[in-house]
């Protein structure tokens, strides 16, 4: 845990004090709360306000659930049909904006990722109930694309009026028989974030289509690749790499995923998660019914990404699959280091701050770390305590009356098809070799001490710490990339990577190192004054003196 | 092949919406608001409605957009957001400082029943609004109309701000409609060189395609300012550019502060142009300079020396409607064939425009108003065109039927030049035809054989 290093340059004490100065005093009350100076303790982390109610007006970074459902963890699954019951926009804004690339199988593979799909709920379904024409979409996408599954997600006026989508679904599903339709109450105002969306999500996949696989998975070494979303290619770089080292990937939530992916999850023998926010709930429910361990993972930076497979060979204690995946970072790793020292001279000593989504302001600052950069300000727009803190707080978190609501399913184990993947014994073996089991440590831990660790960061903060700590790159997404520029600060998208990737794995620590160093390093930021601006003396000077 | 499960074969939707051809109310309202000087636009409803309206403005700008919002949660969603609209009124005055917050609504609020000028009146009688500023709201539910109507009615909340019986201004209110902030700067333009005193609103030029110096404003010395918006209502005239986007506004001044209005077409193309600095100079009683006669003759040249390649060729078209109808005005025009045009937009009256449009050709026009861009698709594979012209997703059509796109719309997520260059005035009808050749050309010397290969053309 790096918290050795101390950024001294500035005094995150009176940082957060300035950040606070402006507000109301209710508003700074509760913000100072989510804005933590990180220091070490013994034996514990401080304690981050997290996952509550956003300020009204503050300018949040953050969406709703109905993004965290469909736009997350649904929108990836090409064979799936996705239809929004709601007004237009919901539909219409989460329509290929993510990037969550697809290679759908095949010619003749369905593939539904290019096609937004909305009831265009009007002012009579609003006044008479959608549910008619709910069934009659339904009806109709199934005539057109005879799809082998329909998911229904629904927009903030569906759970006011009271349309039924469950009903619906269920009625539709029994009147095909061969379409699995069920729907998501996501309601864009149900919980604080994106957060709840993923939970609902994790709930309704797991409820309605994992298991019910009948094909038998009876290839080596399999594992579920939890929370990961093939952003600019992110996924195939991982399966590259797992499949060089014989490792089989049965099931991603679900970057490029399908529905029979889903449908034999639980055939697997290991789960690994990247993001824990989004899909924790999977893994957990996973164990518990089918019996599958599961290991927090991290794909992003070279050396995070041998850690990772390495700690998937110990999991299945076969030397010949060690070895291979000895091998495969051995041949990996030279050609990656070789890229990182050309950019090194260049990016060493500079600082990053990392506002991103509920996990990449942690996965991040490996390859920061990579590039010799200080990451000295971080934090989430919707992640819980336990992404900030460790999952060892769980037990003691509080659901507010906010997030009271979001369903918590009760799993037990598949009296048929549970079945544990190691004995206790072989467990409490691997846990005394250094295999963490369902644990994460959170960001916190990673970051060096007097750094700042901000929630649900918002316009204000965002600039007053650019202009308060000037950091050399600046990562959050599109809503503040441009505004960030304006003040001469480079800044880099972590969820669309504005376009580029894949960052994860070897390839993508290479892409990475390159593109920091560009933006870091670009010509453009020595343009901002015109000459005349930077010496404004009048005097009769002439080009040939 | 990108779109590979859309059919030739077409069958009646009644229920489903596939790809639509428009977007819901609040993100126009977000546009036309960001147009007012030192204005915050909010939006009152969940969070995630505000969160996807300035990402889609900010892809199509790479500018930054800032507004603000209520950020419901389930119990103001059950019993009201009036707490969360005061709270919010408050933290943006105290931490943002703008002169002015414009309200609107999503289909969260507008479901429930909130109601705005209560809401205002108790902020004001609560001292949430310091003196000197201003709050203005705007309905905009968005299971009703488009983007375009939520446009429309932010537009016509400005305009309700505008105080009859005010002192005579001697200016002309242009209501420029739902333009790129170039076209707006175009506008101005245009009606300075006819010595046009001028009331510009919205006018997001200088703010949605501002300079890098290494200082972010969020409220930068641009647009449309609340005392002229106010002193508009003694203005000598209103144009409105644009049936849909800007009549309703225009004909408010007119009841209201009786302020003559004349509802003219987007001055996309010539003749659009023509009328627009006809009834301009008409109602300003001033002559028309040399300087436009001159850029009106460049035009025009440019449609003669390049005729033989508008000639006949068959146009699909997809937008908005105030748009569509000068564009489609525009290829006729110029002796171009639009025979499939959809807007998601409803509205009957775009249907008989079109068609009225398209009655000198020898072609009949798919024309259909709330459609969406599969039919549009469908109708392409049925009958094959030489080009497509609108926004972004219509690459997609593009690829799977090997056809030349331009850009053009909203929005446009991958390209440039959109914030920049206009495409109203004469000078914007030289673009848009440099453009459509650009793409016409490129084919030509994509598909040609070596033999055939030309290097002039």
């Amino acid at each position: 845990m790096g918290k050795a290093q101390r950024t001294k340059q500035w005094d995150p004490v009176q940082v957060k004090e300035q950040l606070l100065a402006k507000y109301p005093a209710k508003v700074a009350r509760k913000r100072a709360k989510q804005i933590l100076i990180n220091e070490a303790r013994e034996n514990t982390t401080p304690e981050i306000t997290a996952n509550v109610r956003t300020i009204p007006g503050i300018i949040t970074m953050r969406g709703c659930t109905y993004a965290g459902c469909k736009g997350v963890i649904l929108g990836p699954t090409s064979d799936i049909v996705n239809l929004v019951h709601g007004p237009i926009g919901c539909s219409f804004y989460a329509w290929l904006t993510r990037r969550n690339q697809t290679s759908a199988s095949g010619e003749h593979g369905e593939n539904f990722m290019t096609y937004a799909l909305s009831t265009d709920m009007q002012e009579s379904d609003i006044i008479f109930g959608g549910e008619k024409k709910l069934a009659a979409a339904i009806q109709e996408a199934y005539d057109l694309f005879h799809p082998k599954s329909i998911a229904v997600f629904a927009t903030c006026p569906v759970g006011l009026i009271g349309d039924d989508i469950h009903a619906v679904a269920r009625t539709m599903k029994e009147k095909f028989g061969d379409c699995n339709v069920f729907a998501f109450s996501c309601e864009g105002y149900k919980g604080v974030s994106q957060s709840a969306g993923h939970h609902i999500a994790n709930n309704q996949i797991f409820r309605h289509v994992v298991g019910t696989g009948k094909k038998q998975r009876s290839e080596q070494f399999r594992i579920n690749l939890l929370g990961e979303y093939n952003i600019g290619g992110d996924g195939f770089e991982i399966d590259r790499i797992l499949t060089k080292c014989g490792i089989t990937n049965i099931a991603t939530f679900s970057g490029n995923s399908t529905y029979d992916q889903f449908a034999t999850a639980n055939q697997a023998d290991l789960s690994c998660v990247m993001c824990h926010r989004s899909i924790n709930y999977v893994a957990d429910m996973l164990e518990t019914k089918y019996g599958i361990p599961w290991i927090k993972v991290n794909f992003i930076g070279a050396a995070a990404t041998a850690k990772s497979l390495r700690k998937i060979g110990d999991y299945f204690q076969d030397a010949e699959l060690s070895a291979r995946i000895e091998s495969v970072v051995a041949e990996e790793l030279p050609s990656v280091e070789v890229q990182r020292q050309q950019v090194l001279p260049r990016t060493t000593g500079k600082t990053a701050m990392l506002f991103v989504g509920g996990s990449r302001a942690h996965h991040y600052q490996e390859l920061f770390k990579e590039l010799g950069m200080k990451t000295i300000s971080a934090g989430y727009e919707f992640a819980h305590r336990d992404d900030y803190e460790g999952r060892h707080v769980i037990p003691g978190l509080k659901v507010d009356a906010d997030s009271r609501n979001i369903e918590e399913i009760e799993v037990q184990p598949d009296p048929h098809l549970y079945h544990p993947r190691k004995s206790p014994e072989q467990l409490a073996q691997l846990q005394q070799d250094g295999m963490a089991f369902k644990e994460y440590d959170g960001l916190i831990a990673d970051m060096d001490e007097r750094t700042l660790v901000i929630d649900d960061l918002n316009q204000y903060e965002a600039e007053k710490l650019v202009e308060l700590l000037k950091p050399d790159l600046f990562c959050a997404g599109i809503k503040e990339k441009y505004s960030i520029q304006k003040l001469g600060v480079p800044m880099k998208q972590l969820h669309s990577y504005d376009s580029g990737g894949p960052y994860a794995g070897f390839h993508g620590a290479v892409n990475f190192y390159r593109e920091i160093d560009r933006l870091v390093n670009s010509r453009v930021w020595g343009y901002l004054k015109a000459p005349w601006q930077e010496h404004p003396e009048l005097s009769a000077t002439y080009v040939w003196e | 092949m990108l779109l590979k499960h859309t059919p030739e074969m077409i069958s009646e939707r009644s229920a489903l919406m596939i790809n639509p051809a428009k977007t819901c109310q609040p993100i126009g309202a977000m546009y036309a608001a960001l147009g007012i000087k030192g204005c915050l636009p909010h939006s009152h409803g969940s969070q995630g409605c505000c969160a996807y309206h300035r990402s889609t403005l900010t892809r199509h700008y790479k500018e930054p957009v800032a507004a603000a919002t209520s950020s419901f949660t389930e119990g103001a969603s059950v019993f009201g957001g009036q707490a969360n609209l005061i709270q919010a009124i408050d933290n943006i005055f105290t931490v943002y400082e703008p002169d002015v917050i414009a309200v609107h609504t999503t289909c969260l609020s507008e479901t429930i029943g909130d109601d705005l000028p209560q809401i205002f009146d108790k902020a004001i009688k609560e001292n949430k609004v310091p003196a000197g500023k201003t709050l203005i709201g705007a309905s905009t539910p968005s299971y009703a109309g488009s983007h375009v109507t939520g446009f429309a009615n932010m537009v016509k909340a400005m305009a309700a701000l505008a105080q009859p019986g005010g002192e005579k201004t001697g200016k002309v209110n242009i209501i420029p409609g739902w333009v790129e902030p170039a076209d707006m700067e175009e506008v101005k333009r245009i009606a300075s060189l006819v010595g046009v005193p001028i009331t510009l609103f919205p006018d997001t030029s200088g703010v949605l395609n501002g300079p890098l110096t290494g200082v972010y404003s969020m409220f930068p010395e641009a647009g449309a300012s609340i005392d002229d918006i106010k002193a508009s209502g003694g203005a000598i005239g209103t144009l409105a550019l644009g049936e849909w986007c800007s009549a309703e506004a225009a004909r408010l001044l007119d009841s209201r502060c009786k302020v003559p209005c004349s509802v003219l077409d987007l001055p996309i193309g010539l003749q659009a142009t023509d009328r627009f600095v006809d009834t301009l100079r008409i109602i300003a009683g001033q002559s028309v300079p040399d300087e436009i006669v001159r850029e009106r003759g460049r035009l025009v040249d440019l449609i003669s020396d390049m005729h033989q390649y508008f000639y006949g060729r068959k146009v699909a078209l997809v937008g908005d409607p105030d748009q569509l109808i000068a564009m489609t005005e525009f290829l006729v025009t110029i002796d171009m064939v639009p025979v499939h045009v959809v807007t998601g937009t409803p509205g009957k009256k775009f249907e008989k425009r079109i068609t009225d449009l398209v009655a000198g050709t020898d072609h009949t026009v798919n024309v259909r108003a709330a459609g969406d861009m599969f039919l549009l698709h469908q109708w392409i594979k049925n009958e094959p065109v030489d080009l497509i012209i609108g926004n972004s997703y219509c690459k997609y059509i593009a690829r799977d039927e090997d056809l030349p796109l331009v850009r053009w719309g909203f929005p446009i997520l991958d390209r440039q030049g959109h914030q920049h260059f206009p495409t109203v005035g004469y000078i914007g009808g030289l673009r848009l035809l440099e453009k459509i050749l650009d793409a016409l050309l490129d084919r030509q010397d994509r598909d040609a054989s070596e033999a055939s290969f030309e290097l002039v053309l």
